[in-house]
């Protein structure tokens, strides 16, 4: 391949680097650290740290209510992952068999709610569960619901606003993957008997499994970090580990129990996203390892 | 081969879902009743009790002015930082694009607690500059990815071209990149300001008390004791993203 042509003077790089690195490092990385350092902080009578270290912050996350806490707010994610992907898939599907003038309309269609306002999107939800709301009124007209059972702050109105908002998180990575799968595959194989599903199951998944773990993650990291759903459409049996850090902080105002519940979150995000670090580099290198073969 | 029906249905009921609670709430904006379960009437007067909502222009205001000077801030860094991405492939290179990567992955209450403790610490006064200093901090990024986006699309034989007829390196920048980089820059800024105006958890956590913006505004609407008037707020908001939107698509679409 040919040099590429040098626009920018070498010496310039530290010019055009600095702003955003220095900007990033004082704000992002600093601050970041920072959370797993207030963690070992005594907390004082003001509402700040005290100098000084100490471990009983840390040890006091081995509390029943922060286990139930931590259970709760996986279990919601796994089911947000879950139900987000159980439609994505079938959708990403369907888009990457569509002709492209019907796939870019649907495809703009999925990312516009994506970008309107996120507080919005929760409050349409909130006022369509709302006991006056349309919905509540079409499900006791066809006496689908009691006129008494409560649609809204409860977990299952959790986790619908969850996978409302994380959906697209979902459809885009999976299309992305099933827009360059080969689907004669899936015809060669019915072809040779397999049942549509057994081919859907066998060929299609294993074949869009980078799509799939991407739109894994995606949709379950910022799950896990939810605050504003469980706070607006949960009730107080419905808290997940979000609420817990927003109300350390901004309400009973001790920052180092706030800070050590989120490093507690940050290690369970760390986890998936390494995974995915990993996966990426790792392609990188099988295509960097068929390019010097060529 | 014949298809299966399946995806097909399961997609459109995926866009019912996706669309359904909008299209009810931009109904019920228009709705007489106070309560959305009957349509009684056509109405604008949810509309006049926005307009004449005073709290609500005065988070406007602040929303606006940290959403302009964040999109300057962050346009400016992000773009520098994609050439530098792009031009450039050393381990500094490398060190840069993970900490531009970072903050779009971490979940936004990660990062909202993470600046508060640090402002907290430093003894800066929690206001509008604190809100600008975050907001700059992770539109940063998506500026980033856009531009860079755009550059990693380009063609280089333009760049040849132009020193091939005796361009200078500040020439080639000034006359070429930059004009061809527009659109992609343009692009990322509007996504800076679309991120900026609505960003919640972020702002709520290093805003402190008075600097109400608009999202926060909105929450406390939703939170205590909402009225009619979000759905009227929020159907102006729905039109706003849907042209910035079409702005955007239209830009980068060009490119062709």
């Amino acid at each position: 391949m040919k040099e590429r042509i040098k626009f920018l003077k070498d010496r310039i790089e530290i010019y055009i680097t600095l702003p955003s690195f220095g900007w990033l490092f004082v704000f992002f990385l600093i601050p970041t650290l920072v959370v797993f350092g207030i963690a070992f902080k005594p907390v004082n009578a003001y509402g700040g740290v005290k100098p000084g270290w100490t471990f009983d912050t840390i040890l006091s996350l081995a509390d029943f209510n922060y286990f139930t806490l931590m259970v709760r707010t996986l279990w919601l994610s796994f089911l947000t992952t879950v139900g987000s992907l159980a439609l994505a898939l079938p959708v990403g599907y369907y888009l990457a068999r569509s002709k492209p003038r019907l796939r870019s309309l649907l495809l703009l269609m999925i990312i516009v709610p994506f970008w309107s306002s996120f507080l919005i999107r929760i409050f349409a939800w909130k006022s369509f569960l709302h006991p006056e709301g349309t919905f509540k009124q079409v499900l006791v007209f066809f006496h689908l619901v009691n006129a008494e059972t409560p649609l809204l702050y409860n977990s299952g109105a959790v986790l619908l606003v969850m996978i409302y908002t994380y959906l697209p998180f979902g459809i885009l990575p999976i299309y992305a993957a099933a827009s360059k799968f080969n689907f004669h595959l899936i015809e060669a194989a019915m072809d040779l008997g397999a049942t549509r599903l057994y081919a859907f199951c066998k060929i299609f998944i294993p074949g869009i499994r980078k799509g799939l773990i991407t739109a894994m993650v995606m949709v379950f990291v910022p799950a896990v970090g939810a605050y504003v759903i469980p706070d607006l459409v949960g009730g107080t049996q419905n808290e997940m580990i979000g609420n817990k850090i927003a109300q350390r902080t901004l309400i009973d105002r001790n920052l180092p129990q706030a800070s050590a519940l989120s490093a507690l979150l940050a290690l369970v995000v760390i986890v998936p996203m390494g995974m995915i670090a990993i996966m990426q580099s790792r392609s990188k290198k099988l295509k960097l390892e068929a390019h010097s073969k060529e | 081969m014949k298809h299966s029906r399946l995806p097909f249905m399961i997609t459109m009921l995926v866009m019912v879902f996706l669309y359904l609670p909008i299209i009810i709430l931009i109904v019920n904006s228009f709705n007489e009743s106070r309560f959305g379960g009957v349509f009684t009437g056509f109405s604008w007067k949810w509309y006049q009790q926005l307009f004449e909502e005073r709290a609500m222009w005065s988070a406007l205001k602040k929303s606006l002015i940290i959403g302009v000077s964040a999109t300057f801030a962050s346009t400016i860094l992000g773009t520098m930082a994609a050439l530098a991405l792009y031009r450039f492939k050393s381990k500094l290179q490398k060190v840069h694009y993970g900490l531009i990567y970072s903050p779009l992955i971490i979940p936004d209450i990660l990062m909202g607690i993470a600046l508060l403790l640090f402002f907290v610490l430093l003894n800066i006064q929690l206001g509008l500059f604190t809100i600008f200093i975050a907001h700059t901090t992770f539109c940063l990024s998506y500026v980033t990815m856009v531009v860079l986006a755009r550059l990693q699309n380009f063609d280089h034989n333009v760049i040849e071209a132009a020193q091939d007829l005796g361009a200078n390196a500040w020439e080639v920048f000034r006359r070429v990149l930059i004009p061809l980089l527009a659109p992609g820059i343009v692009a990322g800024a509007l996504l800076a300001f679309t991120l900026s105006i609505d960003d919640f958890v972020i702002t709520f956590f290093v805003a402190g008390k008075g600097a109400t913006t608009l999202p926060i505004y909105v929450y406390s609407m939703i939170k205590f004791g909402s009225t009619p008037i979000i759905n009227a707020l929020s159907f102006i908001l729905l039109v706003i993203t849907f042209i910035v939107i079409w702005a955007t698509q239209t830009l980068l679409k060009e490119k062709h």
